[in-house]
């Protein structure tokens, strides 16, 4: 009861000493005169969220390239020291390639997966679209934490001999295999690869809608057009729809592969960077909570950070182009 | 899947084709059909049956979870003694409880504080001319791809310095801060479509900008502010990472995490505390999947 009464406070305090502050810089410009009210009042509404971003989001990352120069406290400066390690360390190297994968094989197979549902699922009748559609979206609403133990138990193994409670190891058994750990298997990145499907699991039905919308978008009497002129259904496909739906695919493409490079819940809760598995997100949070090197994880979130310019460098090109139209 | 598709577009009363060359489609529309439908099927099972299988587990006594597969108690469902609600009061009684008013506590003030602010600044940069303003929502699309981490370490520090660390007043700032690019860049996009002659006439009738903003834009916004709320609501509730790093209490991810940690085997605990955790983020989608589906094209494809 105390634990409710303390969590509706937080909140009404939280929410209303926003509202407030709102109020307060309001009036603070409205007793000035009326041409400095002019001049201000943009900087007011814009003021509250610029101080946010510029003092929790954009120092802090500018602070954080600085500090990756340094040792574990911040104290002594080691040059690019915790960069080489990032090339020379035989978990860190693992680390780098796993990322590479993950950003390589996620979104293809996501975008593949959600191509094809919007695509066929288009086809059905608009209440069975609804349910095919909900049930691949599903997963977009859990928690990775959740998603990851949800796939542990999946993937469970018992010794051989026992029942097994895993539905992978029970199938494999039944077709006659010896059951498997699989998420320690790390031959061809097995164990990776497993983990991989909890993120397309998740991330399909995302491109799915995002898809869907864009197919339904497209002009009908361009497919008509192309079909009067004999045009086979797959070529319409390739030819017709694939290029007008190409920005969306892109889009698609690069939001799900922030997500990858951002995402570490998934590999932490099942294997925690074990056997193989670690990704850079993961050997981030390693470096800052277990190692507890402020430098060394500094280096790896920066690393992160360069692999996102290219999307970002896109996302404004494709802003600048939209305003200008 | 050729067939198939072709069958579908001519069904459709827009389409201009020819009489005789839809009867021939038909003809071989259904096996065509017949696969497509065999595939989406495929799919839908595919997609459903790890949850499913958690689901029927959660409900499963301790003993039996550990001792067969879940879909062997498919067989008999109507067994009453197989089916039991102990796992679930076991597991809130282990502390995810407490993390269920933990994780409410985070999720409402972070999502509610940049969506105030966000809207602000939004009707700023949509309606109001200052020095700056473009090169200041051009940094807003820059951040819209930067991974949070990045601040993490000049955080923890600036937290530690400040004397709020492991609070949930930082939790607070963390999630607002991460939120505001997609809030703002959402909501100026929304906004600043909003019709201008709707603006101009308020503003000639003397309405303040404020007053404009409280007694206009956000009810018109309603739709769009409802889409950004759904989608940092999910995301400050279904957080781990902010909240492993930065709060001390520990939220139902965290606690989620902390069970496989120290009872690893223990399925009957894990699965009933993954269930719980995904309590309030279903129902949310379920009841709310038209503003959660609108949100999500009109952030990715308008651009």
């Amino acid at each position: 009861m105390e634990q409710i009464l303390t969590a509706v406070t937080a909140i009404i305090a939280a929410v209303g000493g926003t509202m407030i502050l709102f109020w307060l810089l309001n009036q603070a410009t409205e007793r000035l005169p009326t041409s400095w009210e002019q001049r201000l009042k943009p900087y007011v509404f814009i003021g509250p969220a610029l101080v946010a971003l510029g003092v929790l989001l954009v120092w802090p990352a500018v602070r954080t390239i600085w500090l990756s120069l340094f040792g574990p406290n911040a104290q002594e400066f080691v040059g690019l020291d915790n960069y080489v390690s990032l090339v020379t360390d035989a978990r860190m190297v693992t680390s780098l390639v796993n990322t590479a994968l993950w950003v390589l094989v996620v979104p293809a197979i996501a975008v593949l997966v959600g191509l094809i549902v919007a695509l066929l699922a288009d086809r059905l009748k608009p209440r069975l679209e609804s349910l095919t559609k909900s049930i691949i979206f599903m997963p977009m609403a859990i928690s990775l934490v959740a998603a990851g133990t949800i796939f542990m138990f999946l993937y469970a193994w018992r010794p051989e001999g026992m029942e097994q409670i895993g539905l992978l190891n029970a199938i494999w058994t039944a077709l006659g295999g010896e059951p498997q750990t699989w998420l320690q298997i790390s031959d061809l990145r097995l164990n990776s690869v497993l983990l991989m499907l909890i993120l397309v699991w998740m991330q399909a039905g995302f491109a799915m809608v995002l898809l869907s919308a864009a197919i339904k978008n497209v002009p009908q009497d361009t497919i008509e057009a192309a079909r009067v002129d004999g045009a086979s259904e797959p070529q319409i496909f390739l030819r017709v729809i694939i290029p007008q739906i190409a920005t969306t695919i892109m889009v698609v493409l690069t939001t799900i592969t922030i997500f990858v490079l951002k995402t570490f819940d998934v590999v932490w809760v099942t294997t925690g960077g074990r056997f193989a598995t670690e990704t850079l997100p993961v050997t981030f949070i390693r470096e800052l909570i277990t190692v507890r090197d402020q430098g060394q994880a500094a280096a790896v979130v920066v690393v992160i950070l360069l692999a996102t310019i290219p999307v970002m460098i896109y996302n404004v090109r494709r802003y600048r182009q939209q305003e200008a139209t | 899947m050729s067939t198939a598709a072709s069958r579908s577009r001519t069904q459709q009363p827009a389409s201009s084709s020819p009489v005789g060359a839809r009867g021939g489609r038909r003809a071989r529309g259904s096996l065509g059909r017949l696969a497509v439908n065999a595939l989406l099927v495929v799919l839908c099972l595919l997609w459903l049956v790890p949850t499913v299988g958690v689901l029927i587990s959660s409900f499963r006594p301790a003993e039996e979870v550990t001792s067969s597969g879940w879909w062997t108690a498919l067989t008999s469902p109507l067994e009453v003694t197989e089916w039991t609600l102990a796992n679930y009061g076991e597991v809130l009684e282990v502390g995810m409880g407490t993390a269920f008013l933990n994780s409410l506590v985070v999720a409402v003030p972070a999502t509610i504080i940049p969506i105030l602010a966000a809207a602000f600044a939004a009707y700023a940069f949509s309606w109001m001319r200052f020095p700056g303003r473009d090169l200041l929502f051009t940094l807003v699309v820059m951040l819209l791809v930067v991974p949070v981490q990045v601040a993490f370490v000049p955080l923890l520090r600036m937290f530690v310095g400040a004397g709020i660390e492991g609070s949930f007043l930082s939790v607070w700032l963390a999630h607002a801060a991460f939120g505001l690019p997609l809030a703002t860049y959402l909501l100026r996009n929304y906004i600043s479509s909003l019709p201008r002659e709707l603006i101009e006439s308020a503003k000639v009738d003397g309405a303040s900008h404020f007053s404009l903003f409280w007694r206009l834009i956000i009810p018109l916004s309603t739709p769009a502010l409802a889409s950004f709320a759904i989608f940092q609501f999910l995301w400050t509730w279904n957080d781990f990472l902010i909240a492993t790093v930065f709060l001390q209490p520990r939220v139902m991810t965290v606690e989620l995490v902390q069970l496989v940690s120290a009872y690893g085997q223990d399925w009957h605990l894990l699965l009933s505390g993954a269930m719980l955790t995904m309590i309030v983020p279903l129902t949310v989608f379920f009841l709310l999947q038209p503003f959660f589906v609108r949100g999500m094209t009109s952030g990715s494809v308008k651009g």
